[in-house]
């Protein structure tokens, strides 16, 4: 095994060396400019654009940025943001606790709808619980998050005047407040990306669940005498469950861009509203760092599944 | 109106016959800004008015947090590298400039002790140099007295060209000297009546020396205060993450007594704007949000029993129709549109003419803009209340018909008007945006009526609004045959802003498509007008000078005016503000409170 998860992390560093190398040229030959702004404003002269993009070194080659890029990066300078100078790193630190917080407890909230609703439908498969459930599923996934995230707003903030709908990464409040505070803003964003998880997840779980509770050992196991939750929670759910861990593990990255939309109607400030504002401004450093952080945990997290799917189920052997 | 007429007007101001409001109402109709008509006034010796304060609060502090929305977040703090509004008025919080723009255009000291005019010795006679005298006992907020060294630095700072400062425009062509601790005075290589732009407005505030005097030149990015302000404004600076939240408290040393009133600011940034007109208006979450771009409808309901109010203040915004002077279809030397071609039909002033009389402004005011979209005849624009009717505008398909009949454009079996084997086909593009698709539609609508065909053509705004070299489709390349979008007037004097017109400014592949003069008109009576008023000392001559650059534009059908565009800001009800269309929102900040 250990042989196996050499080679595959071997496999990645060219694998993710040509993502960069994509999205770097894509980026550079994308239209627009950092200093754009600059061009179209009458009051600034030409030279001070010149002057910064000589001075932040845009003015090179690709290949020679490129390279420049790499070795920073495997230095671990992650370089720096064109429109505020900030380093990329603290710009990501400064969001990365806000996103895990939001996204943790999002795909917490999903699993946690998921497993309950979508084993109990496959174990009374067609009754008008898991009609029910399953009508809700279809329209949860198939709802966008921003629509929801509106009709959220219109209702719990405008019509209820109950939740705020802007969330402040730094509450002025203290002690419980905080956390009170704390729980009043985050609910909405989390409610809404976590049913939307939750939706897709209960469909998942529904039938792998369903796929398992026919076969012949859990029939074995029942004629054992076993009573009925014994038989579903430890010989089905376990098995049923190898393949959801995989799911989850692949979506972990995918969620990550996914909240992106989420973020900017609630203001989140995370992750994926930095990306969309340094996409608007051109800002190619931190769309860079961002875009490459993300494929690294794809890449990781498939890996990771893999691993996990082998341990799991014995079965499937390393070679 | 001539240099005599406007002599004559400013007697009757200076007899009492004429109010000075009358009176920059009149100026600003026939083309000129507000700021410019009030140094007519202070220049011919009647007396400045004195900005009104609103505040009423009694003691500093005790407001509580204020909480500002912006949909864009401030990605840098110093004023010198602000690139937009958003950096501009994020800086605006902690620092301070001499002297500020109030709505009607008059001057109000701020780190000033006075503002300089030519009767009191401040503005030399020959136009050459102004002297500033400071405040006296202004701190920065670590307690170091703010004095004459700081703007002397602040001038070399943004003047050296290693800097990259985006304020060096206004500071590269003139000097700034230290004649004692509290009193500057500002060189400029020719004589300069618009004085008033260094150290003035978003582009005058002031850094400490202290703090970025190691960072002058190339290490000028680097410099740690560039991301922790400290000046000698209302509030000091306590967080700020680069596009999302700038936070600031009281400053207990402020300069001016009782104020500010608000124990904390919070600037948010990031969202949408109508996301912040519902946080403001509708849920009062928030005290204050700045450019609301929402359709009028939309925040007219919002208004409706919300728990706040939009606040309309006009500046020289304007969404005008531009006409191709060069033929875009042609390719000369590797360009469309180059200067040595001559648009087919375009050059034929009947056709213009008749476009003019085909763009039904009053119905792109009622149907998308309401009150965030003034129709207007001009081309320079001021607040609504100084709108004067002495240039007008008509939709006249009638007369716009008979013309075209009477220049020998005839109507062929397809209802096109063609004439010498030209047909009347004009393609009409934009930025996708929602009320500007409409208005093509508007246009279109009336232009078939005419006998004129119009293709419609929308461009992603980031790539039409790009300085793209390589792509044929931003409003610099002008690949069309007329074009529409806003352009913003970021200063209250109007001499940049009518560079746009002069020969010299073509846009063309040799400059890149960098010029500003998108239309490609040349006129040298234009140019030689320009001229005349880049150096004219006498306000009231350089005045009538606009008057008549503006005059030309609109008569040439350079442009079609369509509306002009006031800033538009959601503010709680029981929040006290004002605003200037000639300066960043925080203008005014000390004097921001909440009646209780």
């Amino acid at each position: 095994m250990s042989k196996y998860f050499l080679r595959r992390v071997l496999i990645s560093i060219p694998a993710l060396l040509g993502i960069s190398l994509v999205l770097f040229t894509v980026l550079a030959m994308a239209p627009g400019d950092p200093f754009e702004e600059l061009a179209t404003n009458p009051n600034v002269p030409a030279e001070v654009r010149l002057n910064l993009r000589t001075q932040f070194g845009l003015d090179d080659p690709l290949p020679v940025r490129y390279v420049r890029w790499v070795t920073a990066m495997l230095k671990g300078d992650w370089g720096f943001s064109f429109t505020s100078r900030v380093d990329v790193s603290t710009l990501i630190m400064q969001r990365l606790p806000t996103t895990l917080f939001v996204l943790g407890t999002a795909q917490l909230l999903g699993l946690l709808v998921a497993l309950p609703i979508g084993i109990y439908s496959a174990v009374r498969p067609y009754s008008i619980f898991d009609q029910i459930a399953t009508t809700f599923a279809f329209i949860g996934f198939s709802l966008p998050t921003f629509f929801t995230g509106l009709l959220f707003i219109l209702f719990f903030s405008i019509y209820l005047d109950w939740l705020p709908f802007i969330y402040r990464a730094d509450l002025a409040a203290t002690g419980w407040r905080w956390v009170w505070e704390m729980a009043r803003q985050a609910i909405m964003p989390i409610a809404v990306l976590g049913l939307f998880q939750g939706a897709a997840m209960t469909r998942f779980v529904r039938s792998a669940v369903l796929e398992v509770v026919r076969l012949d050992y859990v029939n074995t196991a029942r004629s054992k005498g076993l009573s009925e939750k014994v038989t579903i929670l430890k010989h089905v759910v376990r098995n049923a469950l190898i393949p959801v861990v995989t799911l989850v593990a692949l979506q972990i990255p995918g969620v990550f861009t996914g909240a992106v939309i989420t973020e900017q109607i609630f203001r989140v400030p995370g992750i994926g509203s930095l990306l969309i504002t340094a996409i608007l401004s051109n800002d190619t450093p931190v769309v860079m760092s961002i875009t490459f952080v993300f494929s690294a945990l794809v890449v990781l997290f498939n890996l990771i599944a893999d691993l996990v799917y082998g341990w799991l189920d014995p079965r499937i052997s390393y070679r | 109106m001539d240099e005599h007429k406007l002599r004559d007007l400013i007697a009757e101001v200076k007899a009492g016959r004429l109010s000075r409001r009358g009176f920059v109402q009149m100026m600003v109709g026939l083309g000129l800004t507000a700021p410019l008509a009030a140094q007519m006034l202070a220049s011919a010796g009647v007396a400045q008015a004195q900005s009104k304060l609103m505040y009423k609060a009694t003691k500093r502090g005790g407001g509580g947090a204020l909480k500002v929305l912006w949909w864009q977040g401030s990605t840098l703090l110093n004023p010198h590298f602000a690139v937009g509004t958003k950096d501009q008025d994020g800086s605006r919080i902690f620092y301070e400039p001499l002297a500020s723009w109030d709505p009607d255009g008059n001057l109000v000291p701020i780190l000033a002790a006075e503002i300089p005019s030519v009767q009191n010795g401040g503005v030399a006679k020959d136009g050459k140099s102004v002297t500033w005298k400071l405040k006296k006992g202004v701190q920065w907020h670590d307690g170091k007295p703010f004095t004459a060294d700081d703007v002397v630095f602040n001038w070399e700072y943004a003047a050296d060209p290693a800097t990259a400062a985006t304020t060096s425009g206004t500071y590269k062509d003139c000097k700034a000297q230290k004649i004692d601790s509290h009193t500057v005075k500002v060189t400029f290589d020719k004589p300069t009546p618009f004085w008033a732009d260094p150290f003035v407005g978003v582009r005058g505030m002031i850094i400490p020396k202290h703090l970025f005097e190691a960072f002058k030149g190339g290490k000028s990015r680097e410099a740690p205060g560039n991301l922790k302000p400290m000046g000698t404004g209302p509030y000091r600076f306590v967080e700020f993450k680069p596009g999302d939240v700038v936070k600031g408290e009281l400053n207990p040393g402020y300069h001016m007594a009782n104020r500010p009133f608000f124990d904390t600011i919070e600037m948010k940034g990031g969202g949408d704007a109508i996301s912040a007109a519902r946080a403001v208006i509708q849920t009062g979450e928030f005290d204050y949000a700045w450019n609301m771009q929402v359709e009028d409808d939309i925040l007219r309901r919002m208004e409706q029993g919300g728990k706040g109010r939009v606040d309309i203040v006009a500046g020289g915004n304007i969404e005008h129709i531009q006409l191709n002077n060069t033929d875009p279809w042609t390719e000369v030397d590797g360009e469309r549109s180059s200067i040595k071609t001559k648009h087919p039909f375009l050059t034929d002033p009947a056709v213009r003419q008749a476009l003019n009389l085909l763009v039904d402004r009053a119905a792109v005011q009622e149907q998308i803009y309401g009150r965030t979209g003034i129709a207007t005849a001009n081309f320079l624009n001021a607040p609504p209340r100084f709108v004067s009717k002495n240039t007008k505008w008509e939709l006249n398909i009638d007369k716009a018909n008979q013309i075209l009949e009477g220049a020998g454009w005839k109507k062929g079996t397809d209802g096109i008007r063609a004439k010498d084997g030209k047909k009347l086909k004009l393609v009409y593009q934009t930025s996708i945006n929602a009320p500007r698709q409409k208005n093509q539609q508007i246009v279109k609508q009336a232009a078939a009526k005419a006998g004129i065909d119009m293709e419609l053509k929308s461009v992603t705004a980031s790539v039409y609004f790009s300085s793209d070299v390589a792509n044929p489709d931003t409003y610099t390349h002008f690949y069309t045959d007329i074009q529409m979008y806003t352009t913003t007037m970021t200063q209250p004097d109007p001499e940049q802003f009518m560079r746009q017109f002069l020969t010299e400014e073509v846009a063309s592949k040799e400059n890149k498509w960098q010029g500003r003069n998108i239309t490609r008109w040349k006129s040298e009576e234009y140019d030689k007008l320009y001229r005349a008023a880049e150096s004219e000392l006498d306000p009231v001559k350089r005045a009538a000078l606009f008057i008549r650059m503006n005059e030309l534009v609109i008569q040439n059908v350079v442009v079609i005016p369509v509306v002009f565009r006031p800033r538009v800001s959601a503010v709680g009800n029981a929040m006290r503000v004002e605003q200037s269309g000639w300066d960043s929102d925080f203008w005014n900040l000390p004097n921001w409170y909440r009646e209780a």
